[in-house]
């Protein structure tokens, strides 16, 4: 006799091992799952799925079950080969149900998600929120704060969001070249970043810390490395962060032979340092480049050697980036190090 | 098979399927159909849409005589398929050709409107927005009008040595079927360009 | 004897000469033998999209991996995605189309044989023109390049600007090659249905194969032309200079991916709908019941044609469209489940009460409808457009689609090789090896792609050739693509049993597995004119009829 297919019960229990395992590393460690949301778009999220998966969840078992139980119990058997079982052509009633049924539950899921579509789309924007200009670029991330006077990259600060006296960030979303998205997913949910036309999204943090990302739509050859850090900081951290990006450039004395190097070379074409000759917008500005943890949005850390690395040899670090490897000397490419480290 | 028991014995009419011609030809101008829609979405998408260049308003000319013609043939084709039914092929072949010189006219026109357009306006495909759309539909337009009168030419040609016949009326009538889409094509588009882009 | 006879019994003796086999099949214009050139070529075609997944995969395998470079792997799932689709699941499911439209409703061939032939060349043109970018693309990263701008080629990353060279080019024509011969074969489909069926057939007693494939076929006239329409505007801004999607002079991307997605949804219900054909032709036989509610699965079919027109901006939820129409399309996509979950439902009421016979073709639709019913629960929660600004472009989608086209399409497919195989060749493929290749494959799909929704879950987007450590990735990345090979092995054991029987397996007859439809009382194979005189039926299933005179269908119906 034909033995059935994987047995019903084995199902079940490879089923619940694999949504124990999920269910484990979404809790334990990590910082981009979808399920630990800190924040209110996040969380409205997180509830709104809950019930999807609850719902979902059902109609799966039920049906499962019914599969398994006709696969069982109708096997046939070799010693009746000769008889045909009674032929049922339909039955107008069981389908009639079986049509409505699931139309009774799509009309639940749709109201549930349409209340939280409109919950936080449609939400309004408080007086005391920042608004931050979100600018995709291949491969890396631009961040104007208009109202504050700050243009960073790849790294943004955003306060802690008090549900009393609501903090919210804005974001505008514009792209400079081709189709992004952002994606921070303890915070939100993505929104694309288009090239001529504006999105809008917001997040109000509930906790402090930093959360990680990435872009979230196929942008070219280094799209895997276009990744986010979005820093929440209480109200005094982050209005210490905008005082210090909010200063000019640094200027030290010692480092003016880096100096020169930057402003003669061809890095002012791209690059922006406030205070100098450099005011190129299609590379990140660099004013206060040592303020942030990491280098090429994400791809390496914040250190001498692989900032030397970078200038010299992207292709080392990004292959595919539209950093150009500078091709200095060593001492002109020591003292642009140099200069650079002072850019706090 | 005739095992199994033919259930039309004795019934009236016998089993009659329509015909595989025509079917076809529905579906092409079905398909057909589908893809211009989406030329004229992108066309009425992009109308105000231009960020340089002339506008619509500006330097188009509509084409009243020309789409005249084209309208008109639709009436000589179906006059033509009716007469080749009954069997006149002399009155057949008059009423195909001035078909083809009709259709020929209309393209002689939106030609010389090209011409007009590129040399004394400066409107080309690369100009702008309204460009684009505007060469890319009627462009397409065009070309479909081109590939018929193809075919009205092929059977213009075996029409002369008088090889065409009673027996084709079936295979002239699934062409005149594709005549008169791209009559009905024609009206759309001037609609959309013509009346309400501008 | 005659010389006429002498001459066919030397050459029986002897064997034609290969040059002329060659020719024969290159010429032919038999539905029977197009339809195996579309398998044949399909099944070419998946060894290859195989290849580029089990790249992907192992450069997946851990964080940082070195194993191609981000040029390569983008290239990777541009082409896996655009030969599995277009080049693997289109043509196979037309040539099983092709082969057993005309046979299951009485005719002789297709209502256009030489438009059949010249659609699977063209089709078969435009997969050679896909990979021939291999050499012949000039991307910007070296000698000839493969596209490598994802399958739905967005702009503007397609834009001259963007994707310099060619490479975009061979994917935009080869797949626009492919387009026309869909939508020929698509005309012929529906032609041959309306106008040749035999006497006393019907719609209503037509083969649900046949119902499938027509509103398939109409799905396709007005689905794959949207596509074809927006891939002429991108060479018209490729090489006229043209504005269509060029955002700086106020073209919009919105537009393509608008274009590309009326085109690409209603493309997956095209794939599945003749999945469902299979499903619906199999089931009842060895279930030995006939299909529960006939009416209402051709209602739903038919239903599922209309409503899956109106949801594709589903694929579109963070683009930024308002609340308004991001509701409208979690309705439409929700409500097009309502359809498609009965069809499971009337395929539990055709086993329930029958007496199922677990030969091979029948596993592999009852894995089809535990892992359908999976994957349209996915898609029910992708459908609820907050829950899809998370998981969109994650890796929960790409193993929700992955559920449905290899645990749906794919072992429909495989059912359908198992059931039509003996009548296709006259020999019986191996059971033994069959039920290894299931079982081997159900294993490695599991471990595969019921494992892939996790990373998605946290935060892992699709089309990125490496990832961070520490994400919590690295290990569900490697249990993923160790199912992978599994499911390689799987296919491999798949392709030798259709080989190897073709020579070794034991003789069909004409009906080895005590079916009820028309293809079962010819020959197997089939003689070249498929029936001597043109059958004619009195319900939808003739052979049941001619088995069982004391109780036809014909009574009942």
């Amino acid at each position: 006799m034909d033995r059935p297919t994987i047995s019903g019960r084995r199902r079940i229990e490879l089923t619940a091992v694999y949504l124990g395992c999920a269910a484990a590393v979404a809790r334990a460690n990590n910082s981009t799952s979808i399920f630990a949301p800190a924040s209110t778009p996040a969380q409205e999220i997180f509830g709104l799925s809950m019930f999807v998966l609850a719902v979902t969840g059902i109609i799966f078992v039920v049906v499962f079950a019914l599969l398994t139980y006709a696969v069982v119990k109708f096997r046939g058997k070799t010693t009746d080969a000769a008889r045909e079982p009674a032929q049922v052509y339909g039955s107008t009633q069981i389908e009639l149900a079986w049509t409505v049924i699931p139309v009774l539950i799509v009309a639940v899921l749709f109201l549930a998600t349409a209340r939280v579509i409109h919950a936080i789309q449609d939400a309004p924007k408080p007086a005391s929120a920042v608004d931050v200009t979100v600018i995709g670029h291949q491969f890396w991330w631009e961040f104007r704060y208009p109202k504050l006077g700050i243009v960073t990259a790849n790294e943004m600060h955003i306060p802690l969001s008090d549900p009393a006296h609501p903090t919210p960030t804005f974001l505008k979303l514009l792209s400079a070249d081709t189709d992004h998205s952002f994606w921070v997913p303890n915070l939100a949910g993505k929104t694309d970043l288009i090239p001529n036309r504006v999105n809008e999204m917001w997040m109000d943090p509930h906790r402090v810390g930093t959360y990680l990302g990435q872009c979230a739509q196929y942008c070219g050859t280094q799209h895997a490395k276009m990744l986010l850090r979005v820093s929440v900081d209480t109200a005094a951290d982050f209005d210490a962060w905008v005082r210090a990006q909010q200063q000019a450039a640094a200027q030290d004395p010692k480092v003016v032979a880096g100096k020169r190097v930057f402003e003669t070379t061809a890095c002012i074409n791209c690059h922006a340092v406030n205070g100098t000759a450099g005011d190129g917008r299609f590379g990140p500005d660099l004013t206060h480049l040592m303020s942030r943890g990491t280098l090429a949005s994400g791809a390496a850390g914040n250190t001498t050697a692989l900032l030397r690395l970078w200038i010299q040899n992207p292709d080392a670090i990004k292959p595919g980036s539209l950093m150009p490897a500078m091709k200095l000397n060593d001492a002109d490419l020591d003292a642009l190090v140099a200069y650079l480290e002072t850019l706090r | 098979m005739s095992a199994i028991a033919n259930p039309l014995i004795g019934q009236p009419g016998g089993w009659t399927l329509p015909s595989r011609g025509k079917v076809a030809m529905s579906c092409l101008i079905i398909a057909e159909s589908a893809i211009f829609t989406i030329f004229v979405v992108a066309y009425l998408y992009y109308l105000g849409k231009s960020v340089t260049g002339p506008t619509p308003k500006q330097v188009l000319e509509t084409p009243i005589f020309y789409t005249f013609c084209l309208l008109y043939s639709s009436f000589t084709i179906h006059r033509a398929a009716k007469l080749l039914e009954r069997g006149r092929r002399v009155p057949f072949l008059a009423w195909w050709l001035l078909t083809i010189v009709l259709g020929g006219l209309f393209l002689f026109g939106t030609g010389q409107e090209w011409h007009r357009l590129i040399y004394e306006r400066g409107l080309t495909v690369s100009t702008n927005l309204f460009g684009t759309t505007y060469y890319s539909l009627v462009g397409l337009h065009a070309s479909h009008l081109i590939a018929g009168l193809a075919m009205l030419v092929v059977v213009l040609s075996f029409a002369v040595r008088g090889r065409v016949d009673q027996e084709h009326s079936a295979r002239i009538q699934v062409l005149s079927m594709y005549w008169h889409f791209v009559d009905a094509v024609w009206v759309v588009v001037f609609i959309v360009v013509y009346v309400i882009g501008r | 004897m005659s010389t006429e006879a002498i001459a066919i019994e030397r050459l029986q003796a002897t064997g034609k000469p290969w040059t002329e086999t060659v020719h024969e099949w290159v010429t032919t214009v038999d539905h029977k033998r197009i339809g195996i050139l579309y398998m044949v070529y399909a099944l070419l075609f998946l060894v290859i999209g195989g290849v580029e997944a089990m790249i992907m995969r192992i450069q997946l395998m851990h964080s940082h991996n070195n194993f191609v470079s981000p040029q390569v792997f983008n290239r990777m799932f541009t082409m896996h995605g655009t030969t599995m689709i277009f080049f693997v699941a289109v043509p196979i499911l037309l040539g099983f189309a092709n082969y057993l439209v005309p046979l299951m409703i009485g005719a002789w061939d297709m209502a256009f044989p030489r438009l059949n032939a010249f659609s699977f060349w063209l089709s078969a043109l435009g997969g050679f023109l896909l990979y021939f970018s291999f050499l012949g693309g000039s991307g910007l990263y070296g000698a000839g390049n493969a596209p490598d701008v994802g399958w739905w080629a967005y702009a503007p990353l397609t834009a001259k600007a963007f994707s310099p060279g060619h490479s975009s080019d061979y994917w935009t024509i080869a797949v626009m090659l492919s387009g026309f011969g869909t939508v020929g074969t698509a005309i012929n489909i529906i032609a041959t249905i309306l106008c040749m069926r035999c006497p006393g057939m019907h719609l209503g007693r037509m083969p649900l194969l046949a119902w499938l494939n027509l509103v398939m076929s109409g799905m396709v006239l007005i689905t794959i032309t949207p596509l074809t329409a927006a891939q002429f505007m991108l060479l018209v801004d490729r090489y006229l200079g043209g504005h269509f999607f060029d955002t700086q002079a106020g073209g919009s991307a919105v537009l393509w991916m608008h274009f590309f997605w009326i085109f690409g949804h209603p493309e997956v219900y095209v794939l599945i709908l003749p999945c469902f054909a299979f499903v619906s032709e199999i089931i009842p036989v060895f279930s030995r019941k006939p299909i529960f509610g006939y009416p209402v699965m051709v209602g739903a079919t038919v239903c599922i044609g209309f409503v899956s027109m109106s949801v594709w901006a589903h694929h579109m939820f963070t683009i930024g469209m308002n609340s308004y129409a991001n509701s409208f399309f979690t309705i439409t996509t929700m409500a097009v489940g309502v359809p498609t979950g009965i069809k499971i439902f009337n395929w539990l009421g055709t086993m329930w009460g029958g007496r199922i016979q677990f030969k091979t073709p029948m596993l592999f639709c009852i894995g089809f409808l535990f892992q359908f019913l999976l994957a349209g629960l996915t898609g029910i929660m992708l459908a609820s457009a907050p829950f899809d600004w998370q998981l969109g472009n994650s890796y929960f989608v790409v193993a929700h689609f992955h559920y449905v086209i290899v645990g749906g399409i794919l072992f429909a497919l495989f059912a359908a090789f198992y059931y039509w195989y003996p009548k296709i060749t006259g020999r019986m493929l191996s059971e033994a090896l069959g039920k290894l290749h299931f079982w081997l494959f159900v294993i490695g799909f599991h471990i595969t792609f019921d494992v892939m929704h996790v990373p998605g879950i946290l935060g892992m987007p699709r089309r990125i050739y490496t990832y961070e450590p520490g994400r919590g990735w690295d290990t569900l990345n490697l249990v993923v693509s160790l199912g992978a090979l599994i499911q390689t092995i799987a296919i491999l054991i798949f392709v030798w049993n259709l080989i190897s029987s073709y020579r070794k397996g034991a003789r069909a007859g004409n009906d080895p597995w005590d079916a009820w439809t028309l293809e079962w009382s010819v020959s197997s194979p089939p003689p070249v004119y498929n029936f001597a005189s043109l059958p004619a039926v009195a319900s939808r299933r003739p052979l049941w009829d001619l088995k069982h005179p004391e109780d036809p269908d014909s009574r009942y119906e």
